[in-house]
């Protein structure tokens, strides 16, 4: 049975975003154990040039909405879009990144459907021809299996999780335009300001690395030798629920239940001793550091490598070690 | 100005979730059930816009068995006006877009300009039902706010809302729905003799079979199965003169683990 598979792409400043390549990978993974074409939809102000370069992840078809409109996320525009594409592509399947934007955009894109949606997908597998998808609950305290019985189903997947397929620069695209006439019409929400953020650094969601800081940093200012390491590897600076509600950092920067869950290749948990809230957030890192003066800190039950010591002599020292491994290549 | 907030009755965040033996859902014995963080945040904000523009009113709806009744008083005791709860013996559904069809059902026949949801459960994590429910009830959202503002004349919010890489200002028209994220406010403690006068409140309940759903309540998932996370084996834990441990560390790092 030809079925289709709908990805929609996420670009930020006509940049695709990865998430959208992995959604790319995944469907066409999924195309090939259940049939079918594999679409994406990329929706933005100038992003047309980018169309061709999502074939190299699969996409057979791209449909694109280029309007000055739609520039920023205008969410009905948005939903009207998705919607239009999706009575003419008819897709069995609707995959979107569970970034912000597609955390917002797939919940009203499947009640419009009237479809069903599974959000922030880890893992997808094909059991006598339909799709049965699993989903941490409780931040990851818990994993869900679960299958979406509507037609056509609304899926999200989780960031970082599903695998990059290697790019073919040979693969082509049929690029289409979106007839946007009626679509953009009503929108009633107008982005005034966008405040990028100005450390430089990687957002804990989508960073490789993650250094992280508890209630052992004691005060705002140590953050600084979290923050020295993390530059000298690209890192993101997290920090568990205590240093943020002692006002110490940022609830953006927040790992856990009530902050982001995150699945960064390594992540050094300074001073935190891994309160279960926490723990839920960050168990899914590939390596997990821990650096902490109480040998009986929870987080050492966890973590791949731990050092019992003063994070304040560790870390300094970590930071040269990894300078000098570094300048000899 | 008329502000609903819809309110889970969740377990609270220190909970150790366990999954029953068959896989068939979690074990709820034992597990403390609070307002979902978000949630509290949520009903805040609505209390502070009350409270700065006269002749406000703040109802909140909730959808959960019997004992969420818990959780819908803590958000009267903290200053909202009235409440719905629509009892509803599942525990779970993780449909969030059925949820918020069933909130839908219910409050468009309240008079609403402002709806404020958390951002997301902190059981089933969906973070469905605001936009969802925004979208049943034809309104624009804005979601994972952490800043509001609502117009003098009540006819419009500017709302700050969080994406990976910046902070977006957006003015949405009301009625909306905006999903609170943590940083919004700090929520209140609700001080004794509230507590006991929103024990005396009126609740109005409605059992779920009455929604009179059509289509739109239909289930469009099936739960298949719940499992514990993998285990994580403790690993190696070093101890002893620092400069040495860390060299052993950062070698293990790049050669062993090869994350650097």
């Amino acid at each position: 049975m030809a079925r289709g598979i709908l990805v929609v792409c996420e670009q930020r400043e006509g940049e695709i975003k990865r998430a959208t390549h992995e959604a790319l990978s995944e469907a066409s993974r999924l195309a090939a154990a259940l049939g079918g074409e594999v679409a994406a939809l990329l929706i933005g102000d100038k992003v047309k040039a980018k169309a061709a370069s999502l074939a190299a992840f699969g996409a057979k078809k791209v449909f694109v909405a280029d309007d000055a409109r739609l520039g920023g996320y205008a969410v009905e525009a948005y939903t009207n879009v998705a919607k239009k594409v999706c009575d003419d592509f008819r897709p069995d399947f609707i995959l979107l990144p569970a970034t912000a934007l597609g955390k917002d955009l797939a919940p009203r894109l499947a009640a419009r459907l009237g479809a069903g949606l599974a959000s922030d997908v880890i893992r997808t597998e094909v059991t006598d021809g339909s799709l049965v998808l699993t989903r941490p609950i409780f931040a990851g305290k818990a994993l869900l299996s679960l299958k979406v019985t509507s037609q056509p189903q609304v899926i999200t997947l989780r960031p970082k999780v599903m695998a990059l397929a290697e790019p073919d620069a040979a693969l082509t695209a049929d690029v289409q335009d979106v007839a946007l006439a009626g679509l953009l019409d009503t929108i009633r929400t107008t982005i005034t300001k966008t405040e990028k953020a100005t450390t430089g650094r990687p957002d804990v969601s989508e960073a490789d690395i993650i250094i992280s800081g508890g209630r052992g940093i004691k005060a705002p200012e140590n953050f600084k030798i979290l923050e020295e390491l993390a530059d000298l590897l690209g890192a993101a600076v997290g920090a568990s629920r205590a240093a943020v509600d002692a006002g110490w950092r940022d609830h953006q920067d927040q790992v856990g239940q009530t902050g982001k869950t995150v699945t960064p290749n390594l992540y050094i948990a300074c001073g935190i001793s891994g309160a279960i809230q926490h723990l839920a957030g960050m168990l899914s890192s590939k390596c997990i550091v821990a650096i902490n003066k109480d040998s009986e800190a929870p987080i050492f039950q966890v973590c791949d490598y731990g050092i019992v010591g003063d994070l304040f002599e560790i870390l300094p020292l970590f930071t040269e070690e990894y300078r000098t491994v570094k300048s000899r290549g | 100005m008329n502000l609903v907030v819809c309110v889970k009755h969740v377990p609270d965040t220190e909970s150790r979730i366990r999954v029953k033996g068959d896989g068939t859902g979690i074990v709820t014995e034992g597990l403390n059930f609070v307002v979902n963080p978000y949630d509290e945040f949520a009903v805040e904000e609505a209390i502070r816009i009350k409270e700065r523009i006269p002749g406000s009113k703040v109802i909140v709806v909730t959808i959960g068995p019997e004992d969420a009744t818990k959780s819908i008083r803590t958000c009267l005791a903290m200053g909202a006006d009235d409440a719905v709860h629509v009892v509803d013996g599942d525990f779970q559904r993780f449909d969030g877009v059925a949820t918020a069809a069933m909130l839908a059902a219910v409050i468009k026949d309240l008079q609403f300009d402002l709806i404020i949801c958390g951002k997301q459960a902190v059981d089933d994590d969906c973070a469905q039902v605001g936009p969802a429910l925004a979208e049943f009830l034809g309104i624009p959202d804005v979601s994972v706010v952490t800043k509001l503002d609502v117009a003098a004349d009540a006819k419009k919010i500017t709302a700050v809302r969080e994406t990976e890489a910046a902070r977006e200002t957006v003015e949405c028209s009301l009625p909306a729905l905006v999903t609170a994220q943590k940083g919004l406010n700090e929520p209140r403690y609700p001080s004794l003799p509230a507590i006991m006068k929103a024990k005396k409140t009126a609740i109005k309940t409605v059992p779920a079979a009455e929604l009179g759903l059509g289509p739109d309540g239909a289930p469009r998932v099936e739960v298949l199965k719940f499992a514990e996370p993998p285990a994580r084996k403790a690993g190696r834990v070093l101890e002893g003169e620092p400069r040495q441990v860390v060299k052993q560390v950062v070698t293990l790092l790049v050669e062993e683990a090869r994350v650097l």
